[in-house]
């Protein structure tokens, strides 16, 4: 065996530049659990950079519907486009960023049905931080649709009360709620034989949780049944809390309840996508 | 036969990149691995040789913790494939039978996240990068996304990222699967380099020319079985026999040849596709010098008379009653 190796060796002189490549190095210390699921996180972010009609929906969907539902309803709701929106815009937003929490999901799945999960998961890192760091870049597009509908609002003469504090702590706010949903969309992404099959269930879950609350109408005028749905509904709980935090209504209690409940959604969901990421892949 | 070829023991090396006993995968619809027992010296190329479908990919994911096996234990460099998972991934590298890189990515990114991952600072990162690109001849393609490269420059990175830090055992699962002649060529260079470093090498591969010039010991799998394990030698010499070509001088004489060779060797005489060729199947080289003897006797001229060993062909006919499936032209099939 000691001779082994060199028995076929290729007549001729090696190429330096391989020899050079391959002279053995020392391992470098292992990757803390953050490094690893920061560089994921990049990795993510690098094909945006490459793809970047995967922003499509994260630019899309506050353009048009923080476009379309002021023109559309303003006169009819409010008498006026202006004062409708005053009361529309914080729904929009949550509305945008709840829809595009969908890509946690998908772009797990579209990541461990291709070939490379195969390398990440025979090298030793951290097994959770490709998870972790596709929830960080989902940070990013989730920043970017609230930021987006904002500055739409704010040109179209959206006027918060709560003042630049009240609307950054709103958009905190919603995006530790879509931090929470995002792990029901990861844990669906390791059910689920396909990408689209998320897509889907995700949206026959969403539409009727985001019409049948108070987005776009106060619940005062619903009949009394869809009343007691709509002001159970979570998605109507987050709109509460972050409509007062833009215009300096909030009560704790608000805030606290949509914090209680992105932190149920984390410790129901993350161990259960832990869990099937370990057995189902 | 299969039992017979047992690994030489060696006094100096203390433990084998690989032990594994019993091992057993089952699918819904097959055993895939059906009680493989296998021992991978340190060092060198171990050739992993089957037909498509024989197990070998899934022996292979169960060696590098990817899957879970049903039964029996392995261990690599004494570590347990399950227990000590992560002791087992510090020392190994996988390079999947599907380029196992992101498509979307350029070359130099993947190398660089990959480097990341492994503990590599940034700058240290974007070093090792740029020198496998150099070492791998992708330097120009190295800031193109990887969608754009042909099959041989895949596979090319595909080893370069498994090697970012030097494995002490590479998996390699059907490397030159859908290459070209040149990249075949380029790929098995860059394996005897990497041995040459001290890496140790499971190739898979159905190519019985590819097991004969890369690999120092050789397995053949079928059915999820080892149904022999040795050098490419051994394995030749276990199947008895060997070929003996002659060539006749006057191509008259080829009839009368050809009824002495009958007779001496014992077997059925091939007369080939020139008209002064023959072939025969011969237990042993003594039979040789009897018929080379016999010709010489009848005054029949030879020209040539050659003895050659099997072919690995000839070896797989012989252990599993089948021809192996892939011919060597299969090299050209492009994988998707
Ligand atoms: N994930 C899987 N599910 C079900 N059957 C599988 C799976 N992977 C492999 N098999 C089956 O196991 C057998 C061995 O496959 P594989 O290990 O890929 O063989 P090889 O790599 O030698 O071509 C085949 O019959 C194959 O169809
Ligand atoms: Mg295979």
């Amino acid at each position: 065996m000691t001779t082994a190796s060199t028995t076929h060796h290729a007549p001729g002189s090696p190429d330096r530049a391989l020899r050079d490549a391959l002279s053995t190095r020392p391992r470098p210390p292992r990757t803390s659990a953050l490094s690893a699921s920061l560089t994921f996180a990049r990795r993510a972010l690098l094909k945006i950079k490459h793809v970047p009609e995967q922003l499509a929906d994260a630019i899309m969907i506050p353009i048009l519907f923080t476009v379309m539902f002021t023109y559309l309803f303003g006169g009819a709701m409010a008498g006026s486009t202006r004062e409708y929106l005053q009361f529309l815009l914080p729904g929009t937003m949550v509305f945008a960023v709840l829809l595009i929490t969908v890509y946690a999901g998908v772009n797990l799945k579209t990541d461990i049905t291709s070939g490379v999960i195969d390398r990440f998961r025979s090298m030793p890192i951290w097994r959770p931080a490709l998870i972790v760091g596709g929830l960080i870049s989902d940070a990013a597009r989730n920043l970017l649709a609230a930021g987006l509908v904002v500055a739409l609002g704010l040109a179209m003469g959206f006027r918060p009360d709560g003042g630049v504090i009240g609307v950054l702590l709103a958009i905190a706010l919603v995006l530790a709620f879509a931090f929470g949903l995002s792990w029901v969309w990861a844990s669906l992404g390791l059910v689920l034989r396909t990408p689209s099959a998320i897509s889907a269930v995700s949206f026959l879950v969403q539409f009727p949780l985001t019409f049948a609350s108070n987005v776009f109408v106060d619940p005062q005028t619903m009949p009394g049944w869809l009343r007691t749905f709509v002001e159970v509904n979570p998605v109507s709980l987050l709109v509460d809390a972050v409509r007062g935090l833009m215009h300096g209504t909030a009560q704790a209690g608000q805030i606290g309840g949509v914090l209680i409940a992105s932190g149920l959604l984390v410790a129901v969901f993350g161990p259960l996508t832990m869990h099937l990421y370990r057995t189902r892949t | 036969m299969s039992g017979d070829l047992s690994t030489p023991t060696d006094g100096v090396r203390t433990e084998p990149a690989i032990e594994a006993t019993g091992l057993v995968k089952a699918f819904r619809t097959a055993r895939a691995v059906d009680g493989v027992d296998l021992v991978v010296p340190t060092g060198g190329v171990f050739g992993f040789l089957g037909p498509n479908g024989a197990g070998k990919t899934t022996t292979i994911r169960v060696l590098a913790t990817l899957l879970q096996p049903d039964g029996g234990t392995a261990r690599v460099f004494g570590h347990d494939v399950v227990r000590e998972a992560d002791r087992v991934r510090e020392r190994i590298s996988l390079t999947g039978q599907f380029a196992s890189i992101d498509e979307e990515l350029t070359g130099s990114e993947n190398l660089m996240i990959l480097a990341r991952l492994l503990g590599l600072g940034r700058t240290q990162a974007g070093a090792r990068a740029d020198e496998l690109l150099d070492g791998f001849g992708l330097t120009e393609a190295g800031g193109r996304t990887v969608k754009t490269y042909s099959g041989g420059m895949r596979r090319r990175l595909d080893i370069a990222a498994s090697i970012i830090v030097t494995p002490d055992l590479l998996f390699l699962d059907e490397p030159t699967t859908g290459l070209d002649p040149r990249s075949r060529n380029q790929v098995w260079d860059i394996v005897r380099a990497l041995t040459d470093e001290g890496t140790t090498v499971l190739l898979t591969t159905q190519y019985l020319d590819e097991a004969d010039q890369l690999a120092d010991r050789l397995a053949v799998i079928d059915h999820g079985r080892i149904i022999a394990e040795g050098t490419p030698a051994q394995l030749k010499a276990s199947v008895g026999a060997g070929t003996v070509q002659v060539r006749v001088f006057d191509p008259a004489h080829r009839p009368e040849a050809e009824r002495l060779l009958t007779d001496v060797l014992g077997t059925t005489v091939q007369t080939g596709p020139d008209d002064d060729a023959l072939s025969a199947r011969v237990d042993g080289p003594g039979r040789a010098s009897l018929a080379l003897a016999g010709l010489a006797r009848a005054g029949i001229d030879v020209t040539t008379f050659a003895l050659g060993q099997p072919s690995l062909d000839e070896v797989f006919l012989a252990l599993t009653g089948q021809p192996a499936q892939a011919g060597t032209d299969a090299h050209q099939e492009q994988a998707p």
